[in-house]
């Protein structure tokens, strides 16, 4: 399905079309405190949910007794495993996953059973109370160890030109990255509210509500029209909500106690509920030409996906295809590998796989250039793909724009930032405690490029539904895509009002009984998907409504003739109601072959970062001064909103790079608050310039590409390379620690 | 064991039955029913509950139901009254936030500091709201905002 980005000669010149930067419609009502979150729901009579959760890694479950938490005054239920009236397991692509323990604990936070309470301090008590004896079995934590012992979710072998293709030049490296929380404001919260009949409808924040629904009514034992699930207010995802937390909890306690229930997690619990970035181990082989042809690239890929392997299977198949970067190779082989262990389980976050891997192969191109005594910058020039070239990993035609060199630079060219810190001593590394002083700073510059795929892959049967209907006052978008704080329902007004030349577009979530699925809120696909499906729905709207009124342009006030009203939208309404429903797919794609090859992919985007740090060596203190981008985005539909999504995803990418990890020892996370899991705070915060490459896409709605990844992908890379630069040492692991800055 | 505590939340007078162990973040949602202070982390660290206490901005989570005795608290809701306030007008033109999570919080912080001294440097913005966590933007349209607004001055919207 091709939409052709061309002006719209049917319709009048829009305020708040595409390209400009409207206000966002729940901005109000955000600024005023007056928008409703996950965890602000209430309903009269509601109870509270608790979770039980194992303190072990790995254990057995000798007994479970729920009397002492039901002898405390006001609490409801308590429910295990064996009260889950349908299916006992859950999981996007494989259901492996206890709803509650199936009497063997697999990972720290593992939900054991959940109660009901008149209240939330009572419902923590009973949570408390319910006497579970456990026998502690030994944890298979390491990652190389599981390897070893084939306790694997997926291997991927990629193989691609000729194994035999040696280059002159040859530069090995050994890279980790951390474990790294999505770590959104909002924690995992929802309200269940039967219906009376056996049914329930639960108001829950997450990424897509059809795949939510899909496990819970089979988990539930219920027919699909049973549970219904409403998008509530989210206070940010970044790939946490994609999974299942509390929603079949929820569920269970209402129908089980015939009450409404809510549940808020705390902090702690949210770090264990939801799955994590992967931690990874990378080892990378690079040959090149004396000219800097890259002409070879060995790897191996680590992931560990934990205990349950929810995107496991697609996270390091990202990894594996995007192992090499955007760069041209003749001879690739890259072998991926996630494993099974009894860590807390990974799965999505901003990036999906290509963050790690991009960490890797960015340090292994200025390896490279040094190997070679080649400007880094030139390097990547010289190695950089275009649209139509073969992507050296699945050997897929990259169709569309992909403009690597011009991304490259457009950043190179950008002006660097004052050298050195100035004066004021809030702006050194360590901040206004005076920790050091300006003469002991190096400052440093690092540079690097990522890109990674745009929707879902490998053959997935990916849409986006979207209804549009026109009605006196304007027109009603109707989805279930979960705007998670990005700006989408901005960017979906904005393409219906560009589509039909009326102003008032009101944009409603609607839940999974009213309309099809819109896909999940991840892969930076929504602006496409979603939006490419109100782009088709609008358009049909606005044909059949100048289609009745006898021709003309279309307008918020009605159909224009020689710039004068021939007939309002009631009059153009007055036949019947004109109502579009829109399944939205992009070009399809293909499975992998067994060496990964294939048109897995339905688009790509690419973009590069420059980070200027300041440190003390000595002290192992870094301040990010700066990161600049240049960002592949197709066509900017929001301008304010898109560069909102780089911002925020490059301080993601500073604090991966410097600060944020999440510490598990034997499989228990030792830092699960935000006292001890570090974000960044704006004194943190780089400056950030930005500069946005328009090149249309091939299929996204006026050529616009999804945005919300590239900005985290090659980030954190960038920021390590500056303090390489800054320091002169290795820096082969993120987060960098003050210990691995002061070589101590 | 339980204890009514008057409070004046918002311009209004309330006498509130609290637990010794109730925090006033939660005494605040729960019984009288303001949501605008937000559950991010109930320790201090994310500023998302922020609200003033005799007009200077605390962690409504480390703070006890009991301490709000014969104060007054203010929340988002009691400075926004009918319309938004020239801070909050900037913010949401300015794309200050995202998913919106920590926006109260926010805007209270700036309101104290734009209280004290109306015209901030960047540096004094970014220290007033470095106890607000945002995990969404960069910060840096935040900081346009406060700048915006305090170059205009609050008018007669306070």
């Amino acid at each position: 399905m091709t939409t052709t980005p061309t002006a719209v000669p049917t319709t009048t010149a829009v305020a708040g079309g595409i390209g400009t930067s409207p206000l966002r419609p729940d901005g109000i009502p955000k600024v005023r405190g007056e928008f409703a979150f996950s965890g602000d729901l209430h309903e009269e009579g509601m109870l509270w949910g608790a979770t039980v959760r194992s303190p072990h890694a790995r254990a057995r479950i000798l007994s479970i007794d729920p009397a002492p938490a039901l002898a405390i005054p006001g609490v409801h239920a308590v429910l295990t495993q064996d009260d889950v009236p349908g299916r006992k397991t859950c999981g996007q692509a494989v259901k492996d996953q206890p709803v509650l323990a199936d009497g063997e604990t697999r990972f720290w936070g593992e939900p054991v059973a959940v109660v009901a309470a008149d209240d939330a301090e009572t419902a923590a008590r009973a949570a408390a109370a319910v006497a579970v004896r456990y026998e502690p079995l030994d944890a298979l934590t390491d990652p190389g160890e599981a390897e070893r012992q084939g306790s694997v979710f997926r291997t991927m072998h990629v193989v691609n030109g000729d194994p035999d293709r040696r280059g002159e030049v040859v530069v090995e490296g050994y890279y980790e990255t951390g474990t790294i929380d999505q770590a959104m404001l909002g924690t995992e919260a929802g309200l269940a509210v039967p219906d009376g009949e056996g049914g329930v409808d639960l108001y829950v924040a997450t990424q897509w509500i059809h795949e939510d629904h899909e496990q819970l009514y089979a988990s539930l034992g219920v027919e699909p029209g049973a549970a219904r699930i409403h998008l509530s207010g989210i206070g940010g995802a970044f790939g946490a909500r994609e999974d299942l937390t509390l929603q079949i909890h929820l569920c269970m306690l209402a129908l089980h106690t015939g009450r409404p229930v809510k549940m808020v997690l705390d902090r702690a619990e949210s770090f264990a509920a939801h799955v994590h970035r992967h931690p990874s181990r990378m080892w990378y082989r690079h040959e090149a030409d004396p000219d800097g042809t890259l002409v070879r690239v060995e790897a191996k890929l680590i992931f560990d996906g934990g205990a349950y392997q929810t995107t496991s299977h697609a996270v390091i198949a990202n990894g594996a295809y995007f192992a090499m970067g955007p760069y041209h190779c003749e001879s690739v082989d890259v072998v991926g590998i996630a494993t099974r262990t009894n860590n807390p389980p990974n799965g999505a976050m901003r990036g999906f796989g290509a963050v790690q891997v991009c960490f890797a192969y960015e340090a292994q191109m200025d390896k490279l250039a040094a190997a070679l005594g080649m400007d880094p910058i030139d390097l990547r020039l010289r190695n950089a793909l275009d649209a139509g070239d073969r992507l050296p990993t699945t050997g897929q035609v990259i169709e569309g724009a992909f403009p690597v060199a011009e991304v490259i630079r457009s950043l190179a060219a950008m002006p660097l930032p004052d050298a050195g810190p100035g004066g004021d001593p809030r702006h050194l590394p360590g901040g206004a405690g005076l920790t050091t002083t300006a003469a002991d700073i190096r400052r440093g510059v690092g540079f690097a490029v990522g890109f990674k795929n745009i929707a879902f892959a490998e053959s997935f049967d990916d849409y986006a539904e979207a209804r549009v209907t026109l009605t006196p006052d304007g027109l009603l978008v109707e989805t279930a895509a979960a705007e998670v704080g990005q700006g989408m329902v901005t960017v979906l007004q904005q393409i219906a009002r560009t589509a039909t030349g009326i102003e008032q577009v009101e944009v409603a979530f609607v839940d999974t009984a009213a309309i099809g699925s819109a896909g999940s809120t991840s892969a930076s696909r929504q602006t496409q998907m979603t939006g490419g499906a109100v782009l088709e729905a609008a358009e049909a709207v606005r044909d059949e409504a100048l289609r009745r009124a006898g021709g003309g342009t279309l307008s918020g006030e009605g159909v224009l003739r020689d710039g004068v009203v021939v007939a309002t939208l009631a009059d153009v309404l007055a036949e019947g109601p004109i109502t579009e429903l829109v399944r939205f797919r992009h070009p399809p794609t293909t499975a992998p072959s067994e060496t990964g090859q294939g048109d897995l992919h339905a688009g790509f985007s690419v973009a590069a970062h420059r980070a200027v740090v300041d440190v003390d060596p000595d002290l192992g203190l870094v301040r990010v001064v700066q990161v600049d981008t240049a960002q592949d985005v197709g066509k900017a539909l929001h301008p304010a909103a898109l560069v909102g999504q780089l911002e925020g995803g490059i301080l993601q990418g500073v604090g991966m790079a410097v600060m944020e990890e999440l510490r598990i020892d034997d499989g228990v996370v030792r830092n699960a608050s935000f006292t001890d899991y570090l974000l960044p705070t704006i004194l943190d915060a780089p400056d950030v310039e930005a500069v946005l490459i328009e090149e249309p896409d091939h299929w996204g709605p006026f050529g616009a590409k999804g945005v919300g990844e590239p900005p985290t992908i090659s980030s954190t890379a960038a920021v390590v390379a500056a303090i390489r630069d800054a320091t002169g040492r290795d820096l082969t692991r993120a987060p960098v620690r003050p210990e691995d800055v002061a070589g101590v | 064991m339980k204890h009514t505590i008057e409070m004046n939340v918002n311009g209004e007078a309330w006498a509130v039955d609290v637990a010794p162990g109730e925090t006033l973040l939660e005494v605040l949602r729960e019984k009288v029913g303001v949501k605008s202070p937000k559950i991010g982390c109930e320790r201090g660290d994310c500023g998302s509950c922020t609200v003033l206490y005799d007009g200077k901005s605390v962690r409504a989570c480390l703070v006890l139901a009991v301490e709000a005795e014969g104060h007054e608290i203010t929340t988002l809701e009691g400075i926004s009254h009918d319309g938004l306030t020239v801070l909050q007008e900037k913010m949401v033109e300015l794309s200050s936030f995202q998913c919106g999570f920590c926006a109260p919080g926010i805007v209270l912080s700036v309101h104290e500091l734009l209280q004290e001294r109306p015209d901030p440097s960047a540096d004094e913005v970014k220290e007033a709201i470095s106890g607000n966590l945002c995990r969404c933007t960069g910060y840096d349209p935040i900081v346009d905002a406060v700048l915006e607004a305090a170059r205009i001055g609050p008018g007669d919207r306070g």
